[in-house]
């Protein structure tokens, strides 16, 4: 997966990852994949509850090349 | 030292974090007065103080019985309601012949059980669904292996509200049912189809320092800790008879006022989880229909839940929150993120007896534009 936009969010504590997500979503066009990368445990849950929240569709979780977990959602409005 | 009040400013604090510690019903401190004079001495000895304190005892336990529905021989007074979950869940797992020491429980359960299982088991965690309802086919299933100790499902859930249908779940034989009982100990009756049960005085309306532990005639319970000479063979050291009796006393009066205190408070949860929803990205979580009466639980998207938590101080409200974005542990709730709702912005508004139709009216006064206001100051 190439996601268009990645969001580092390591070190960033909740809710920040998902305050940031918010910020940049629109940089990406309808269809396009934003990758958040985030060390805060709450993120796996929050990503995905954002998502259901906002009607944006949760792809999954991958790894940055750190190993450090990536969250991944693709735009669709 | 002197303090000055501006009542404008500071407008008076309305408790609603009832699921915390519920105040001291009225019952209870007349009790708990009344028998800190009478109850003080060893209700072991013959003499006539113990013979007295001995009498107090057995009455607040008789009334206990009568009150939860179980008989008195099966009714233990614990230091807690966590000593009574430690205490339950562990003595069935180590009164069981021939399980290894696994627990099977939901993913929800209070830290109580959670540290029980760690401290004195193994853990064999079943998921639960969005609303907080434990997966039953998982729990069956899971319970079925061969080396289960014992299953642990509360009977509703202390953050969220979730009743979880503990008669019901169809065990396989010769498996325990430990259940938590804590969160809605006389506020719901008690289910049938446990082994074990625990609750706390504290959280209805009864003194701290009270744990009910509740053990059927018959369950291959075996005391987990140091035994002790004492009354009662499966709890240690001296018992603390004026609080019990006067946890007894408030129990008696919670549920006889139950019914009523109940559809009260269920219409004014009602509202809230009505009223609350139409703020823009707000999730109410825990189950509509199932759930305790006198609390419910809702997340605002990228708010701090401390700083929720202060904001309504200021507003007047005292209130709870089970977001850990500033918690020592920095773990999310265990009881969202097993339910996959959100772990920030979390606030847990839960009725007192005395909470009225007006305070909830005023804490749904201010709530949207507290929540609007906050979000602006985040630049999204």
């Amino acid at each position: 997966m190439s996601p268009e936009l990645e969001i580092d969010c390591r070190g960033m504590r909740c809710p920040m990852p998902v305050i940031e997500l918010a910020r940049r979503f629109g940089e990406v066009p309808v269809g396009g994949v934003v990758a958040l990368v985030a060390t805060d445990v709450a993120a796996r849950v929050d990503v995905s509850a954002w998502c259901r929240m906002r009607g944006q569709e949760y792809v999954g979780e991958d790894a940055a090349a750190d190993g450090t977990p990536r969250y991944l959602v693709r735009r669709v409005s | 030292m002197s303090r000055t009040r501006d009542p404008a400013a500071t407008p008076p604090a309305v408790d609603l974090d009832a699921a915390s510690s519920e105040p001291l019903h009225p019952a209870a401190r007349e009790t708990l007065l009344a028998a800190l004079e009478q109850g003080y001495a060893d209700p072991r000895r013959l003499h006539r103080p113990g013979r007295s304190a001995r009498l107090l005892l057995d009455n607040a336990r008789a009334v206990v019985a009568e009150n939860l529905g179980v008989r008195p021989d099966e009714v233990s007074f614990t230091g807690s309601g966590t000593e009574a979950v430690h205490r339950g869940l562990l003595g069935l797992v180590r009164g069981h012949r021939t399980g290894t020491g696994e627990v099977v429980h939901a993913a929800l359960e209070h830290a109580a059980v959670r540290h029980a299982v760690t401290w004195g088991g193994r853990t064999s965690q079943v998921p639960v669904d969005r609303l907080g309802r434990v997966d039953l086919d998982a729990l069956r299933n899971a319970a079925a292996r061969p080396g289960v100790s014992a299953v642990a499902v509360q009977t509703a859930n202390h953050e969220v509200g979730t009743v979880q249908p503990v008669a019901e779940l169809d065990l396989p034989a010769g498996v325990p049912l430990f259940t938590d009982a804590c969160a809605s100990m006389g506020r719901l009756p008690l289910p049938t189809g446990w082994d074990a049960a625990a609750g706390s005085a504290h959280k209805w309306g009864g003194p701290a320092g009270v744990g009910v532990l509740l053990v059927r005639k018959g369950a291959r319970w075996r005391n987990p800790f140091p035994g002790d000479d004492r009354v009662d063979e499966r709890v240690a050291g001296f018992e603390n008879v004026p609080a019990a009796l006067a946890a007894a006393a408030a129990l008696q009066a919670v549920v006889a006022e139950r019914e009523e205190t109940s559809r009260r408070q269920a219409a004014l949860i009602a509202r809230i989880r009505e009223q609350v929803a139409r703020i823009p990205d707000v999730e109410v979580v825990g189950d509509p229909d199932r759930r305790l009466p006198h609390l419910v639980t809702f997340s605002c998207l990228y708010l701090d839940g401390e700083a929720l938590v202060h904001r309504l101080e200021r507003a007047g409200f005292g209130v709870a929150s089970g977001s850990a974005c500033a918690a020592s542990t920095l773990e999310p709730s265990q009881v969202l993120s097993a339910m996959g709702t959100l772990t920030h912005g979390n606030v847990r508004v839960s009725l007192t007896r005395g909470t009225t139709g007006a305070d909830v009216d005023r804490l749904l006064g201010v709530l949207p534009d507290l929540v609007a206001g906050m979000r602006a100051e985040l630049d999204l």
